[in-house]
Parts: C-alpha cells; structure tokens; sequence
C-alpha cells in the first residue's frame, strides 16, 4: 500500500522529533530520516531546512556530500561488500565480482525488482575477519560460515544472496 | 551525594563476587570482529544450554581481547579452577564446553585455546606463553576483553575512575597537565603531536566553554583500535576525557563517530549515561567544583571527516570539509569555541598516566616515542588482532615473532601501515623500529597503528590502484589538485594495470603528485601521492613490467578491480532537481 503524501511528511516529522542526538543539526536530521526511511525524499529536504533553520540549498549540499545518504527508496534487502585493502588481499574482489553477477548489477545500485541494493563499503571494522560481507546490517566474515577457504565464501555468499533474491 | 570510595567498594565486593565467587562466569568476545566470526550466535546457544541443564552461571558480554584470529572466544572462570580460553568457538563447541567444563569440571585442553593463570594448567598453554600475547604490554587495552563494557560498576572495580577521583579532588589542572606533558605522550591518530602541549594551548583560550573532541571517525581500512576500545572499555575514554577536561579548562567533549558502528555507539551512549548517574559526568564531579558534559556526535560516510577541521564542520552538521589554518582549533574550534581534538587511543592512555605518573609511562617505549604502540594485524597474516607493545620493537617482531608471519608461510611482499595514505613499506625495511620518527624516515607513517601484510602473491600497482581508488573516491572536493590530482592518478594507473602505459606516464605521475602534495589543504590531498611513491620507490621492477614487458609479475592484475566508480560530485544540480520532482 502507497503511503499518501501526509502519512510520509508524519514520519519524517518523527523521525526528526524522535533523533538521539544532543545537539541538532542538518546532518545529524539527515541520518535520522535516512535510519527511519531508508532514504531522504524531496519532502524530507524541505522539513529539515525548516527544522534546523536552513536553506535547501544547504540541505542538499549536506546531503549529497555523505555517501551514505540515497535518494530513492532502497530495496527490501540492503547488502555491502568491503573493497578496502584488508578485504582486497584476503579475495573481496571474487566476492564483488559473485555478487553483482548474481544480482545482475555492472556497479553498487539496485536490483529491477528492488529486491536488494547494492553498496561498495570501504571498511566495515572487522578487518581480521575478512573479506567481509554485510547482510541487513549483519557483518558476515568466512568463519560465521564456518568455511575458510575463499572459494566456498564465495559460494556461500551467493546462496545468501540468492534466497535473497526469493524470499 | 556519596563519596568516590563508596562507589568503589560496592563495585569491588559485586566484581569480586563474579571472579572468585561461587558461580561460574562466562565471558564471550561480541566485539564486531566476534559477531562477523559468529559471536552472538555462541552466545545464544550458551545461554539456552545453561537454562536447559539448569547451571546457574554468570553470563556477560565483552569486548574484543584483541585474538582476533581465534574470534569468537569463550573464556570461562570457575569457582577454584583456573581461567580458561576457548579459540574459534561455534555454537556446538559451545554446548561441548558447557556440558564439559561449566556444569562438570573437565576443562577440555583439546578445545583450550590457552590458561590465564599463575601456576601452569595441564595441557593448556599459558597465556604468557601465547606468541601474540607475550609480548604485550597493556595500557590503553587493559580492559578490553576482560570487564564488560556495559557494567560502569566492572570498570571501577578494575581500577576504573580512580584517576580521576584522585585528580579532580587533590590535584590542580596544571599539576594534571604537567604529568601528561612529563608522560611524553605523542598523539596515536597520525600527526603523533605531543598531547600535553597540545593542551597547554587549549588551557591557556578563553571560557567558559571548550571542547574536547574525541575522534573515533577511523576511516583508515586496516585500523580497528578506536572502534575496538570503544567497544571495549568506553569508560577509559571516558575517563580520559574528563581528565583532559580538567586539565585544560574545558567544559564539553563530544566523542566522533561514523554512524552505522552500532556496537561503538551503543557502548559508549551507555556509558556516558552511566558515568551521569554515579555523578562522574555533569556538575560538580564528585564532589568538586569541576563540571564537565558529554555527548556523542556521528557523522556520515566520509573519510575525510577523520581531519580535525573537518571533523569540526561536520559536528556541525556540514559538509566534512577541511578549514584553512590558521586559526588553529585551540583559538576557533567547533562552533567558533576553543576545541582540542585527540584520538581515542591518546585520551584512553591518561586515566593510567594520572594514575601511576607520567614518569612511568615515559619508562616505557623510546627515546622519541615514549609509552606503547596499538597495533591493528590484518591481511595475509596467521595471527591478526588488536594487540598494545612498547615502542621500539622492530617490525620484524610484529610481523614473525607475535603475529606469526603469513598463514602458509609465504613471503611477506610489503606491509601497508597508516592507513591508505600511508604508503608501503618491503619486507627487507622491516627491521625499522616501532618510533614516530624511525618510520617516516623509512617512509611509512605508523599512523593509526593498521598494519596490513600482503604475501608475494600481491601486485604493489594493484595495491597502489587499490589505494589511490580509495583516496579519490573519498577526497571531499575542495582542493582541485587532490580532487583532479587524483582522478588523473587513477586514470594513468588503470591505464598501467591495463598494460596501456604511455612512456610520459611515470614522469606525470609524479608532477601530479607534487602538485597535490603543493596545494591542498589537509593530509588527503599532502599524503595522497604516498602509496604511489613508495610503490614507485620500492617496487620499481612491478611497474616497470607492466609498462615495458607488458605483464604483471603475480597475475593480480589480469583480474579487473571493481571500485565504486563515482566521486562526491556525483550529483549534479539537475539530477538533484529532478529527484525533488
């Protein structure tokens, strides 16, 4: 179901009302609708440069500066893979190379059927335990599939995907 | 309002209750490298075993021990029995040692990763005998692993709070002052500046309100130590700071991180929260006329958010874009106020150098680098951890004597230290000395403390397209050489890997480079040229094979990289008009 216009300016309002942090400021409004929404939308922009004080052009600046922050709204799945060059010596570049082949992807982005989005992270703070992979959120390294060896990784992790691509 | 030593003796007599008392305690590793080896799932496994064999035992949560390799681990305390480490636990190891050793009285060797305990445990090998613990001398880490980091109560029962009790009570700020500056401890982020001096400015700008900012941005692949003592042990930063606030005259820190590192974040939230509670955070800290407040900012994707004016714009909710200098922070800061920026391993040193005297840890290390250097071991290496040693131990020692060489006993090629910026660095200069200065000198920046080992199987062009990818996707724009500098470096590397080389390219990579170094305002775009150089320097035989010879020595480079292919000019103002539409 289609969220109307009013539903989506409710939650981004509290979204912003609700933000842990002290002190606010554009970015800190930005993350907490980015944590909330999944993305920023038009709508969002123009909510925050009125809550902090603003202008749009301010906002956007802000916004398209962070490469966190995405614009559309993400797919159902949210998968990383780290290209840093801890993860790059232990074999990230087969990973990458598996996952965008099995999603179909040339680059980081969304699959047509918006079931998973795609990033390239630089690091994601485990790097003893690499190559990593993150799934929703959840940090994936060769031992929590109890597999050492790159290849079945690899494999791995494209069955994951895949029943992502299902489910 | 109750006295420091009545929070101390509560805390004492429960933590004692948990180490010597007549239950078991069970502490697992859920530090990020712990949950990306399977953590969580160990922990769930153990507690539903505990409840279904009906064993009454103390559970918690720590952080990260630093055994990296041998993540998730079980460490397991029994009432008379010896402490015992189980390495590269899954959950049916877990119910193996729970049924063996927690409910009955076998320790099971065979499953031991090693004994924490005086006497010798049969079977077991001894901590102190453990190659990559050996060796180590804990400071800042002393807690890491040990106490968990969501009990303030572990934490001052270790000691904990007791710096600041007897600083904030029977010290001045200038006597705290004098006792960093007598520690000789040199800043751990990168620019290794005397901390204490670096106060001293701070303490000398004018109130009411100074920052204190803590940098946990960490941005740099292959450094984990920030996020790994935050995760850890918060309440030592924590400490840390309130005591740089007191030294300097400051009334607010403000601990930087990059969203999305839940763990470091929940912890040290918590923290904070706690330390408000038993009154060592707010006003009048125990008792005195010191007030000072606390709060956590996070920042967005952005490497260059790591830099001190960057770090500042981006507290205040901008672009992490850096300021010209001067005026330094110490004059204008975040929001125009006086502010000190330090890393999270320099402010997590000063509860132990108030607490024992700056004498003591400049005992420690070098003559140059005093105190010990927090090490993060990735990559193609057997032991890989977060491990603290004494300054002036060679790398070679890291390397082979605590991290155990590379895991098939290959040849080490290079070691990449400092962070992408920091350049590499060939096997045969590792005999350098841990030492601020012994390593730029050799050309490689100890930096944040990332040692990433690469066997001979690597590629130094790879490796420096590898570092150069990184350092263009993430400069912030401001500065054209580094912005336009970079890209035209990746341009003439893509072309080297390719095999595509044009005779002049060796020449103008190096006037690029020059040209950044020149002209930008912070390290991005001043150090950017660094991988490139040092490959250049120490690896001249790999480009000139694949720019004469046509081929690459290892094969790496058949394999194409895939790298974000963007930069942070990515949006156009058109694209961002038609996305309000």
């Amino acid at each position: 179901m289609a969220e109307t216009r009013e539903q989506h300016d409710q939650s981004i309002k509290d979204a912003l009302m609700k933000q842990n942090a002290k002190t606010v400021t554009v970015l800190s409004s930005l993350l907490a609708i980015q944590d909330s929404l999944g993305y920023i939308s038009g709508r969002a922009i123009d909510q925050i440069a009125s809550y902090t004080g603003s202008t749009l052009n301010d906002v956007w600046g802000v916004a398209s500066f962070y490469t966190n922050f995405r614009f559309s709204p993400p797919g159902e799945n949210f998968v990383e893979v780290c290209w840093g060059p801890t993860c790059h010596l232990l074999g990230a570049q087969g990973v990458l190379d598996c996952v965008l082949g099995e999603l179909g992807l040339k680059e980081e982005g969304d699959t047509g059927d918006r079931k998973v989005s795609l990033k390239f992270n630089t690091c994601l703070g485990a790097c003893s335990q690499g190559p990593l992979v993150s799934v929703n959120h959840k940090i994936i390294g060769p031992k929590l599939i109890g597999d050492a060896n790159p290849k079945d990784f690899q494999n791995s992790v494209v069955k994951i995907i895949s029943d992502l691509k299902k489910g | 309002m109750t006295s420091f030593d009545e929070i101390y003796s509560k805390s004492k007599s429960r933590y004692q209750e948990l180490e010597s008392g007549n239950k078991p305690w069970i502490r697992i590793g859920t530090a990020v490298c712990g949950e990306a080896a399977g953590s969580k799932e160990v922990v769930d496994r153990i507690k539903s075993d505990l409840r279904s064999l009906g064993v009454d035992a103390n559970v918690s949560e720590v952080g990260c021990i630093g055994l990296c390799y041998a993540e998730p681990i079980v460490d397991v305390i029994k009432p008379g029995g010896p402490r015992i480490f189980y390495g590269n636990v899954n959950p049916d190891i877990a119910s193996e040692i729970v049924k063996s050793y927690v409910s009955e009285d076998d320790y099971r060797p065979d499953l031991a990763l090693a004994a924490m305990s005086e006497s010798d445990v049969d079977g077991v090998m001894n901590m102190k005998d453990l190659p990559m613990w050996s060796k180590q001398v804990r400071v800042a880490l002393r807690n890491c692993g040990n106490i968990d980091p969501m009990e303030i109560g572990q934490y001052i029962a270790t000691g904990g709070y007791a710096a600041l009790d007897k600083a904030v009570n029977s010290m001045t700020p200038e006597e705290v002052l004098k006792e960093v500056q007598d520690s000789g401890l040199r800043g751990r982020g990168g620019a290794a500046f005397p901390t204490g001096t670096k106060w001293s400015f701070l303490a000398r700008s004018p109130g009411p309100v100074k920052y204190i900012l803590c940098n946990c941005e960490e941005g740099d692949p292959g450094a984990f130590n920030d996020k790994g003592i935050l995760e850890s042990d918060p309440h030592s930063l924590i400490e840390g700071t309130i005591l740089a606030g007191y030294a300097s005259g400051a009334s607010n820190g403000i601990v930087f991180i990059r969203h999305g590192h839940e763990g470091p974040i929940n912890r040290t939230l918590a923290a904070i929260e706690q330390a408000y509670e038993l009154g060592l955070l707010g006003n009048n800290i125990l008792g005195s006329s010191f007030s000072f407040d606390m709060e956590v900012s996070l920042t967005g994707d952005s490497y260059v958010a790591g830099e001190e004016t960057a770090l500042m714009e981006s507290i205040e909710g901008k672009r992490a874009m850096p300021r010209a200098r001067p005026p330094f922070p110490a004059a204008y800061g975040v929001w125009g106020l006086p502010s000190n920026i330090n890393n999270i391993k320099s402010l997590s040193y000063v509860p132990e150098i108030i607490a024992k005297g700056g004498e003591w840890f400049a005992g420690i290390g070098t003559d140059g680098s005093k105190g010990t250097a927090i090490l993060c071991l990735s990559g193609n290496i057997k032991y890989s951890g977060m491990i603290e040693v004494p300054m002036g131990l060679t790398i070679n020692q890291v390397i082979y004597d605590i991290a155990g060489g590379t895991p098939d006993g290959r040849k080490v090629k290079f070691l990449q230290t400092g962070g992408p910026l920091g350049g590499v660095l060939p096997d045969e200069k590792m005999d350098v000395e841990l030492d601020f200065g012994a390593m730029s000198q050799a050309g490689a920046i100890l930096g944040s403390g990332g040692l990433i080992v690469a066997d001979e199987r690597a590629c130094a062009v790879n490796m420096a397209r590898l570092l150069v990818a990184f350092c263009q996707y993430e400069s912030c724009g401001k500065c054209f050489p580094c912005r336009l500098g970079m890209t035209n470096l990746i341009e003439i590397l893509e072309r080297v890997s390719n095999f595509a080389s044009r005779p002049e390219d060796l020449e103008l990579m190096t006037n690029i480079g020059q040209n950044m170094a020149a002209g930008s305002l912070c390290g991005h775009g001043q150090l950017g040229w660094n991988p490139v150089q040092s490959a250049l320097k120490y690896f001249p035989d790999d480009f000139s094979a694949h720019m004469e010879e046509k081929r690459c020595i290892t094969g790496q480079c058949a394999q194409q990289i895939t790298t974000p292919q963007r930069t942070r000019s990515r949006w156009s103002p058109v694209q961002l008009l038609e996305l309000k539409v």
